[in-house]
């Protein structure tokens, strides 16, 4: 009887330790599969940054920055390409930082709660969704055609400006919501003004964290192809547009902005549109540019934002 | 009485200015306020302007075209001679190219985020979730090249008929591409579920794995089947990927190994040549934008309201 019951219960035991083991393989089979998931990402964006190194080498010289494109893939360039992305992110960061810093302190500090600032945030949330090209069929009827910008560095600049709004109040607003509120109390008991609050004091505290968000969305905005194909930019620009500094007083003048252009994205686009595998070569040697840029602005945002996480303590 | 009447003079005099400058200072607050409140209803007034560019382009498009041939038609044609004008093959391909992606993206995407919020370690995820975000910002038309010339043919070597432009390398390509999307939302969503509820579920020894199948998965259910849905409609908003490796070609089919146009390489197409302001081919672009805008629309809504009415309370 005893001897049974003995051999029935090592019997269940050895059940139940085969059972934890092949539970525990699970677990290590899953953690396994999970990384390898994990790392999908990672490993296709290395073969894809190392593919269009390999394929556009023979381009990385001086001479692709300083030549106009060509009939002739060899003697192409980005010049006007690179001129105008640089141009058309100057108008971008000035319409989408102003406007989106305050929105994103009108909706922290000011907006009353009630369904007026719940449509707003609806409102920012809803065009964070809304697909890039759609952006571009807006400027193509609103400011092409409406306000006759026509297909201008202006026209694209504002395009990605609306673009990249979400992105700026959105993260103005999550840099504000970390300022304790004894901070602005104590502001208001030595008398200063909401605004005086506002700028001397929310302002300044979150300017890194709206900084990250500004460079997460000029990165954005810099690797934008389809609104600027849609708002009809030209691909074959073989001049510059007219200096931003002239020799004489005010020696600012503003005729670029009416200028035609084309920006890295769509000269990378038209390259690769083209048949002629030569034409190929040049488009991967962009699109390695075009990456090497937006990771270096996204990673330096990331790291300011690790850093001033680390930093802070209220 | 005479010190009396001293410090009226006194409060008379200082009080005055003083008061000017309050009033000033009030005028200034309520300036200030309601410019911050116009950038604020920037937001509210591009989504006021999206829709009515959309509907008024599109208002002149149906004016010819009948919506019955529009939804049901199964040619898109509306630059030929003999000009058709139904959506159903633009729908068709942009359906076709999101469904292979989320094929990829929904089992890979999911046990991404399994493994980051139950069984990576807190080093792990510190440097994963950077690297995720890294992989979000690279700019689409680098991996339009990715899937023309590198995925194609690599494709072609085990299935030699494949066409040059194909739905598949652009689905698979763009699957990739919201991988990090998914999992980055769904791991939110994961790691919301409290942690009494693992505890609980150790405690009755089931091991990791048990524990996030059978006890975090359903609990975050709604959080990751928005995220499933806001990747839809990531993937339906798509541009470059699909006009650079799928095709232009509108082609009424749901087999992913032809090349057919989607709605947004449709829209790029168009925009490419210089089409006549106010043509039909022009408000073509905009009917069909519409459509991309009303689809992506409808998923972002469902993704909210799933994400926010079936949200477990615990």
């Amino acid at each position: 009887m005893t001897t049974e019951m003995k051999a029935s219960v090592l019997k269940n035991l050895d059940a139940v330790r085969a059972m934890i083991r092949r539970h525990k393989r699970n677990d290590m089979l899953f953690a396994m599969v999970g990384l390898v998931a994990l790392m999908l990402g990672l490993l296709t964006l290395l073969t894809l940054f190392i593919d269009l190194v390999m394929d556009g080498y023979p381009r990385f010289n001086l001479q692709f920055f300083s030549d106009f494109p060509s009939r002739r893939a060899g003697s192409a360039g980005l010049l006007s390409a690179w001129v105008g992305s640089a141009l058309v992110m100057l108008v971008t960061f000035l319409t989408a930082v102003p406007v989106g810093v305050a929105a994103g302190l009108y909706l922290e500090e000011y907006a009353p709660k009630n369904w007026f600032s719940d449509l707003i945030e609806i409102n920012v949330s809803n065009l964070a969704g809304v697909p890039s090209i759609i952006y571009g069929l807006l400027a193509l009827g609103l400011f092409v055609y409406g306000f006759n910008f026509g297909q201008s560095i202006l026209t694209a600049g504002l395009t990605l400006g609306l673009l990249i709004l979400p992105i700026v109040i959105v993260s103005t607003r999550e840099a504000i919501r970390g300022i304790p509120v004894a901070i602005r109390e104590a502001a208001y008991a030595v008398g200063a003004t909401k605004w005086q609050v506002v700028s001397d004091h929310v302002v300044k505290y979150s300017q890194g964290g709206i900084l990250t968000g500004v460079i997460i969305g000029m990165s954005r905005a810099i690797g934008e192809t389809a609104p600027i194909i849609t708002i009809g930019a030209l691909t074959f620009i073989a001049f510059l547009p007219p200096s931003p500094i002239s020799d004489v007083a005010p020696f600012i003048n503003f005729q670029w902005l009416d200028s035609g252009f084309t920006v890295l994205p769509i000269q990378m686009f038209n390259w690769l549109s083209r048949p002629d595998h030569a034409f190929h070569i040049n488009a991967a040697a962009t699109g390695a540019i075009i990456i090497v840029v937006t990771l270096l602005m996204n990673g330096t945002a990331i790291y300011l934002r690790y850093k001033i996480r680390k930093n802070i303590k209220w | 009485m005479n010190t009396a009447t001293m410090t009226e003079n006194t409060t008379t005099l200082t009080i005055s200015p003083r008061l000017a400058k309050s009033v000033r200072r009030n005028i200034k607050e309520r300036v200030i306020e309601l410019i911050l409140m116009l950038a604020a209803l920037s937001a509210v007034f591009t989504t006021f302007a999206i829709v009515a560019i959309l509907f008024y382009e599109s208002f002149g498009f149906f004016k010819t075209v009948s919506l019955v041939e529009f939804f049901t038609g199964t040619e898109w044609t509306p630059l030929f001679e003999d000009a058709h004008y139904g959506i159903l093959p633009l729908v068709a391909g942009t359906l076709t190219t999101s469904l292979v992606a989320l094929a990829v993206a929904v089992p890979i995407g999911t046990i991404a985020a399994i493994y980051l919020s139950e069984f990576a370690s807190h080093k792990t995820r510190e440097i994963a979730k950077p690297i995720l975000e890294l992989l979000v910002g690279v700019p689409t038309i680098a991996f339009g090249y990715f899937a023309l010339l590198f995925v194609t043919p690599l494709l072609q070597k085990v299935y030699p008929v494949l066409p040059g432009f194909n739905m598949l390398s652009a689905g698979l390509v763009m699957g990739v591409m919201i991988i990090p999307y998914i999992a980055s939302v769904a791991e939110d969503a994961m790691r919301a579920v409290p942690m009494s509820m693992r505890e609980g579920s150790y405690a009755m020894g089931a091991t990791r794995f048990q524990t996030a199948i059978r006890v975090i998965t359903p609990a975050a259910t709604s959080g990751i089947v928005a995220a499933y849905i806001l990747a839809i409609s990531r993937a339906v908003g798509e541009t470059m990927v699909v006009a650079v490796a799928a095709g232009q070609q509108p082609n009424f089919t749901f087999n992913p190994t032809e090349g057919a146009a989607t709605i947004t390489a449709y829209i790029v197409q168009v925009a490419m040549g210089d089409l006549p302001h106010a043509s039909i081919g022009y408000q073509s672009i905009f009917a069909a934008g519409l459509v991309l805008f009303a689809m992506t629309l409808g998923f972002n809504l469902i993704g909210h309201v799933v994400r926010k009415k079936f949200r477990e309370q615990y």
